[in-house]
C-alpha cells in the first residue's frame, strides 16, 4: 500500500523488538470475540488512476456552477478566486500543519491568524475578533450562547429576515439548552415590527442584513432598543462581499457580528467546509468561544503571535468553557485571508460594486418580464421575485434547460404558503448572456 | 520601530549574537511583516473593471469611508505568504507525534479530487436534481463509515469533533426526551482522562457533569462506573481508546451497564486510527460516536481545520440523527432537509449547521478509504500501533512510563517522573525537540498524569524515521538528566522564534494590528 511505509521485514522486526510475536498481542486488551479476523466487508486497495475514475464518474454526475449561468445564493455564493489562493493553501507547511500548540514553529499560521482577525475586525467595524468558526450558522448559535452568558439572560429574539437554517440551528442549541427563542414570521419585505418584541428579560436581538430575501436592514435602531433594554445585538450575514459597499454593522453599534466568510477565497464545496466570521466589542473578550491569536514577544523582544486567551476553552475549563469548540477553519481563514490581501479595500469595494451593478441589472431585466415581480426596495447582490407559478416548479424546469436560477424559498420554508417566491443571487460572474439565458427562460417558463 | 503598545516589530536584541545579519533575516528565514505594514490602502492583487454606470439599490445604506485594509499586489501576496509558510512545521516537514491528533499522511490524490468542479463548484441549494453525484458521494462515505463501525446510521454533517460530539449528546437527549425522562436523566459520567471537549459539550447541552475516577492502570472500572449509575444518569463519554493510549478493557461491560440502566453509551471517536478493521464500535455496545475525519482518514489538518465529524448512530439512536440526511426508498435517495418533511419513522432533533456538511472533507476521506481499502485500512491501524510500541520500547529505560501494565494502541504516554531534579519540565523537554527538527509530542495533556508526554507516530512513519527519532529522544533524555539543563531551558534556540511569552500575551491582549503611535521625541 503506497501510504504505508513498514515492510513486512520491518514489522517482523519491530515485533522482535518489542518482545511480541505477533500484532494482535498489542490487542490484547480487545475482548478476544471483538478482534475481527480478516478485514471488514469493503473493496480492497486501489491505485490512483482507479480511484481518480471511480470518483471522477460520481463528480460528473454533477452540474458545476461555472458550467451553467448560475444565480444560487442564499447563504452561499459563487465568486471568482485567483489562482493564487489555491496554489498558496496548498504549500505543504500550511496545509500539513495543526492547531499552533508551539508557537515558536507555527509562526506562519499565527501571523496569518492575526492579520485575519484585523481583517475581520475592519470589514465588520468592530473592536475584535475571534481565529473564525465552522461557518456562519453555527458562529449564530455560539453567538446567542455567548450573550446569554454576557446577559446572564436565556431569551434570543430573531427575526424573520434571518437564514432559515441559521435559525434552525440556533433553535436546535436553545431547545438543548432549555433557552427561550422567539421566531419572528418569514418577513419578505423588511417590515416586521421587531422593536416591540424586545423587553427586560430579552439577552440578544438576532438580525441579518443583507438578509435572506435580499433586504438591508437598519440595525441602528435595534441596537438603541436592545441596549436600553440591556439586551445585545447580533448583526448577521451570509453574503461578506457586501461589507465592501454598505455600512458594516459595528458602525451601527452591533454587539456581536457573525457572518458567512465563504464568498471571499472559499469555493461552494456543496455547503462546506466553510468560514465562520466572529468579531465583538473588546468588553466582551473573554465570553468569547473560539480561538484568539495574540500579540506578544519572545525571549529576545522580538514580535511573535501565540493562542491566547485559552482559559475561556475546553481544553483548560472543561465544564465551564465559554464553548465546547477546539478547532476552527484554520486553511479557510487562510484563503479568506490571501484573497482579502489581493483585493484590498480598493479592490473589495470594486468587486462589491460589480456584484451590486450585476444585481440591478438583473432586477431591471426582470422587472420587465411578465410574471415577474421584484420585491425588494434595497438589496445588495440578492434580491427576491415573486413568480406567477411555484418557484419550485420553475426552478426545476430551467435546471432542464441548464440555467441554475435561484432558490426556491419553500425549499428554506416549506409549508409556509411562500411557494411563489424565489431568491436570485448575481455575483461577477455573471454575464450578460447569463442574464439575458435566464430572462429568456422565463419568458418562455411563465 | 514599535507598534501602539510599545512592542517592537523589528529584529530584537538577538542582533548582538554572533554573524547577526542586518536585516535580522538568517538566510531562507525572513522577517515577514504583517501586511498592515507593507501594504497600501489603494494597491490591489484583483484586476476588476468598473461597471458600467448604473442606478444604485443600496439606498441609505452605502458604505462611507475607508475600510482600512491595505491590499498588495500578486508578487507581495504569494511572496509574503510564501516567507509566512516557511516559520511552519508541517507533516511534510518531519515527524508530527502530536498525540491524540492523528497527523498522518494527506495525499495530494485526495486534495485533486476534492477539486473536481463537480465536488467543489456545487452549491448546497442546486436542485438535487442537479447533483445526483454529490448525493453519492455522500452515501458512499456512510456506506464505508458504518460497515467499518458495525453501527446502522450516520449522521455526517456535524463540522468538527467537537460539533460531532454535541450532535450525538444531543440524539441521546433527544431519546430521553421521546422516552418521558428528559427532566430527570440529565447527568453525563465524564473520565478525568477525557479531552476537554467531554464535559464541555455536555454542558453546552445542559446536562451536568460527574466525573469517573481511573484506576491506577489507567482505565476505567465498569465497578467504578456502576455505582455512580442511577436514574439521573443520561450518558457516559468514554474515549476509546482512551487518552493515555490504551484501549478499555471493560468497555463491553461499561457499555452493558449503561444500557441496563436506561443510558447511553458515547463514545469519543477522537483514537478511532488505533481499531479501524480491527475492532468496531458497534460490537462494544457505543450508541454514538463521532469520527474525525482529519485525523483517522486524513483530511489535512490545515493549521486547525476545517475538520469534519460525523457521528455514527446505534439503532436505539438512528430515528434521532438531524437533519439534513439522505433518505433511500426504493433505491431513489432524497434529500430530508427539515423536521416536518421526514419520513415516518424518523425523529430529528434539528439540525446542525446551515447545509450539508464538510462535502470537502468528505470527498478526501472517501478517496482514502478507496486508496487504502479494508486490507489497508487494517494494515494501518496494525503499524499505527506498532510504531507506538516500537517508540515505547526504545524509550521505557529512559523515560517514566504511568501505565506499564497494558500494551499502547496508536500512542504512548510519558510522565515527566523520570525529569525529577533535572530542573528540566516537560515544556523545556518539548522545545528542546523543535531544535532537533522535530514537532513535539502533546504536552500536558491528558490531565491524570503529571507533566503528560503523549506520542502519536502514526502509521506513516517509516522504521528508519522511527528510529531516528528514538535516538534523538535518548540523547535528550540522557542531557536531560545529565546536567545540561541550559540546552532545554532556553529553548528553542534554532526555531524562526525563541521561546514566546504566553502570560503576557493573555495579560494585556493584543489580537489585532493597530497603526502605530507616532514617534514621540526622542527617549
Amino acid at each position: 500500500m503506497r501510504y504505508l511505509p513498514l515492510t513486512d521485514t520491518d514489522r517482523e522486526d519491530m515485533l522482535a523488538r518489542i518482545g511480541v510475536s505477533d500484532v494482535d498481542a498489542l490487542f490484547s486488551d480487545v475482548p478476544a470475540d471483538k478482534l475481527l479476523k480478516a478485514p471488514v466487508d469493503l473493496p480492497r486497495a486501489k491505485g490512483e488512476l482507479e480511484v481518480e475514475r471511480i470518483l471522477g464518474k460520481m463528480a460528473g454526475k454533477n452540474t458545476a456552477a461555472s458550467a451553467v449561468p448560475f444565480f444560487v445564493g442564499a447563504g452561499a455564493y459563487k465568486h471568482h478566486v485567483p489562482a493564487t489562493v489555491d496554489h498558496l493553501i496548498q504549500r505543504s507547511e500550511f496545509l500539513t500543519s495543526y492547531t499552533p500548540y508551539q508557537p515558536e514553529i507555527a509562526q506562519g499560521t499565527l501571523q496569518y491568524l492575526f492579520e485575519f482577525q484585523t481583517q475581520v475586525a475592519a470589514l465588520t467595524g468592530m473592536e475584535v475578533a475571534n481565529a473564525s468558526m465552522y461557518d456562519g450558522s453555527t458562529g449564530t448559535g455560539e453567538a446567542v450562547l455567548m450573550a446569554h452568558r454576557v446577559t446572564r439572560r436565556r431569551k434570543a429574539v430573531l427575526s424573520g429576515g434571518l437564514h432559515p437554517h441559521y435559525t434552525a440551528v440556533v433553535e436546535t442549541l436553545s431547545e438543548m439548552a432549555n433557552d427561550e427563542v422567539v421566531v419572528l414570521k418569514p418577513d419578505v419585505s423588511a417590515q416586521e415590527d421587531i422593536l416591540s418584541q424586545i423587553d427586560d428579560s430579552t439577552s440578544c436581538v438576532v438580525v441579518q442584513s443583507p438578509d435572506v430575501f435580499g433586504n438591508l436592514r437598519d440595525l441602528k435602531p435595534i441596537a438603541e432598543k436592545a441596549h436600553a433594554h440591556g439586551a445585545l445585538l447580533i448583526a448577521v450575514f451570509t453574503e461578506v462581499v457586501s461589507l465592501g459597499a454598505v455600512v458594516p454593522p459595528g458602525a451601527q453599534d452591533a454587539d456581536i457580528v457573525v457572518g458567512e466568510g465563504q464568498s471571499i477565497g472559499n469555493a461552494l464545496n456543496f455547503g462546506g467546509p466553510y468560514v465562520g466570521l466572529f468579531a465583538a466589542k473588546s468588553k466582551y473578550i473573554r465570553q468569547m468561544p473560539g480561538r484568539l491569536c495574540g500579540e506578544t514577544v519572545d525571549s529576545t523582544g522580538q514580535r511573535g503571535f501565540v493562542l491566547t486567551l485559552s482559559t475561556r476553552e475546553q481544553h483548560i475549563r472543561r465544564d465551564k468553557a465559554t464553548s465546547n469548540i477546539c478547532t476552527n477553519s484554520g486553511l479557510c481563514v487562510l484563503a479568506f485571508t490571501i484573497h482579502m490581501t489581493l483585493l484590498g479595500q480598493a479592490g473589495l469595494a470594486r468587486l462589491a460594486e460589480v456584484n451590486h451593478a450585476n444585481a440591478v441589472r438583473l432586477a431591471d431585466a426582470l422587472a420587465g418580464v411578465e410574471g415577474v415581480t421584484v420585491l425588494n426596495d434595497s438589496f445588495f447582490n440578492e434580491f427576491t421575485v415573486k413568480l406567477k407559478k411555484p418557484a419550485a416548479e420553475v426552478v426545476e424546469v430551467l435546471a432542464a434547460k441548464g440555467i441554475l436560477a435561484g432558490v426556491p424559498v419553500s425549499r428554506l420554508l416549506p409549508r409556509a404558503g411562500l411557494d411563489d417566491l424565489l431568491i436570485i443571487a448575481s455575483t461577477e460572474v455573471n454575464t450578460d448572456e447569463d442574464r439575458a439565458a435566464l430572462v429568456a427562460a422565463l419568458v418562455e417558463v411563465l | 520601530m514599535l507598534n501602539r503598545q510599545g512592542r517592537p516589530t523589528q529584529a530584537g536584541e538577538a542582533a548582538h549574537a554572533e554573524h547577526a545579519t542586518f536585516t535580522g533575516n538568517k538566510a531562507l528565514q525572513q522577517v515577514e511583516p504583517l501586511i498592515f505594514e507593507i501594504g497600501h490602502h489603494e494597491a490591489t492583487g484583483v484586476d476588476i473593471d468598473k461597471p458600467a454606470p448604473f442606478k444604485s439599490r443600496l439606498g441609505k445604506h452605502a458604505r462611507q469611508g475607508e475600510i482600512g485594509l491595505p491590499g498588495l499586489s500578486e508578487p507581495e501576496t504569494m511572496r509574503h505568504y510564501v516567507r509566512l509558510s516557511q516559520k511552519n512545521y508541517g507533516i511534510d516537514t518531519g515527524l508530527f507525534p502530536l498525540g491524540s491528533c492523528t497527523m498522518k499522511h494527506n495525499a495530494r490524490l485526495n486534495e485533486k479530487m476534492a477539486r473536481l468542479p463537480g465536488f467543489s463548484d456545487v452549491h448546497p441549494l442546486q436542485p438535487t436534481s442537479t447533483v445526483p453525484g454529490a448525493l453519492d458521494l455522500m452515501l458512499e462515505l456512510a456506506r464505508y463509515l458504518m460497515t467499518l463501525t458495525g453501527m446502522p446510521a450516520v449522521a455526517l454533517s456535524p463540522k468538527a469533533g467537537a460539533h460531532g460530539e454535541a450532535c450525538g449528546m444531543m440524539a441521546i437527549k433527544a431519546a430521553i426526551a421521546a422516552k418521558g425522562e428528559g427532566a430527570t436523566r440529565n447527568v453525563v459520567l465524564v473520565p478525568e482522562s477525557a479531552h476537554g471537549t467531554n464535559p464541555a459539550t455536555a454542558a453546552l447541552i445542559g446536562f451536568s457533569v460527574k466525573a469517573v475516577p481511573a484506576r491506577p492502570d489507567g482505565t476505567v472500572a465498569v465497578e467504578d462506573v456502576k455505582a455512580l449509575l442511577g436514574p439521573d444518569i443520561a450518558a457516559i463519554m468514554l474515549t476509546n481508546p482512551n487518552t493515555c493510549g490504551i484501549f478499555e478493557p471493560e468497555i463491553v461491560e461499561i457499555a452493558a451497564a449503561m444500557h441496563e440502566a436506561g443510558a447511553y453509551f458515547y463514545c469519543d471517536g477522537a483514537n478511532f486510527n488505533a481499531i479501524v478493521g480491527k475492532a468496531r464500535p458497534g460490537d462494544l455496545g457505543v450508541d454514538a460516536m463521532h469520527i474525525n475525519l482529519h485525523k483517522t482518514f486524513s483530511t489535512p489538518h490545515g493549521g486547525g481545520g476545517p475538520g469534519a465529524g460525523p457521528v455514527v448512530l446505534s439503532e436505539r439512536l438512528a430515528p434521532f440523527a438531524p437533519v439534513p440526511f439522505i433518505h433511500v426508498e426504493n433505491d431513489r435517495p432524497h434529500l430530508v432537509e427539515s423536521r416536518g418533511e421526514s419520513p415516518a419513522g424518523n425523529q430529528p432533533f434539528g439540525r446542525m449547521t446551515a447545509f450539508h456538511g464538510q462535502m470537502g472533507m468528505y470527498v478526501r476521506a472517501l478517496a482514502y478509504m478507496l486508496s487504502h481499502g479494508s486490507d489497508g485500512m487494517r494494515q494501518a491501524s496494525e503499524d499505527a500501533v506498532l510504531n507506538a510500541n516500537y517508540i515505547r520500547a526504545g524509550l521505557a529505560d529512559l523515560m517514566s512510563l504511568p501505565f506499564p501494565d497494558h500494551p499502547s494502541m496508536h500512542e504512548v504516554l510519558f510522565d515527566d517522573e523520570w525529569l525529577k531534579g533535572s530542573g528540566v519540565s516537560t515544556l523545556d523537554f518539548a522545545k528542546a525537540m523543535i531544535d532537533e527538527g522535530y514537532h513535539p509530542m502533546t504536552v500536558y495533556f491528558p490531565l491524570v498524569v503529571h507533566g503528560a508526554m503523549l506520542i502519536e507516530p502514526t502509521e506513516s512513519e517509516s522504521k528508519a524515521a522511527l528510529d531516528l527519532f528514538i535516538a534523538t529522544l535518548r540523547d535528550l533524555a540522557i542531557a536531560a538528566k545529565g546536567n545540561d539543563k541550559e540546552r532545554f531551558t532556553s529553548a528553542p534556540h534554532h526555531a524562526p522564534i525563541r521561546r514566546l511569552d504566553e502570560t503576557r500575551a493573555a495579560r494585556s491582549p493584543v489580537l489585532k494590528w493597530e497603526k502605530p503611535a507616532p514617534a514621540k521625541a526622542a527617549e
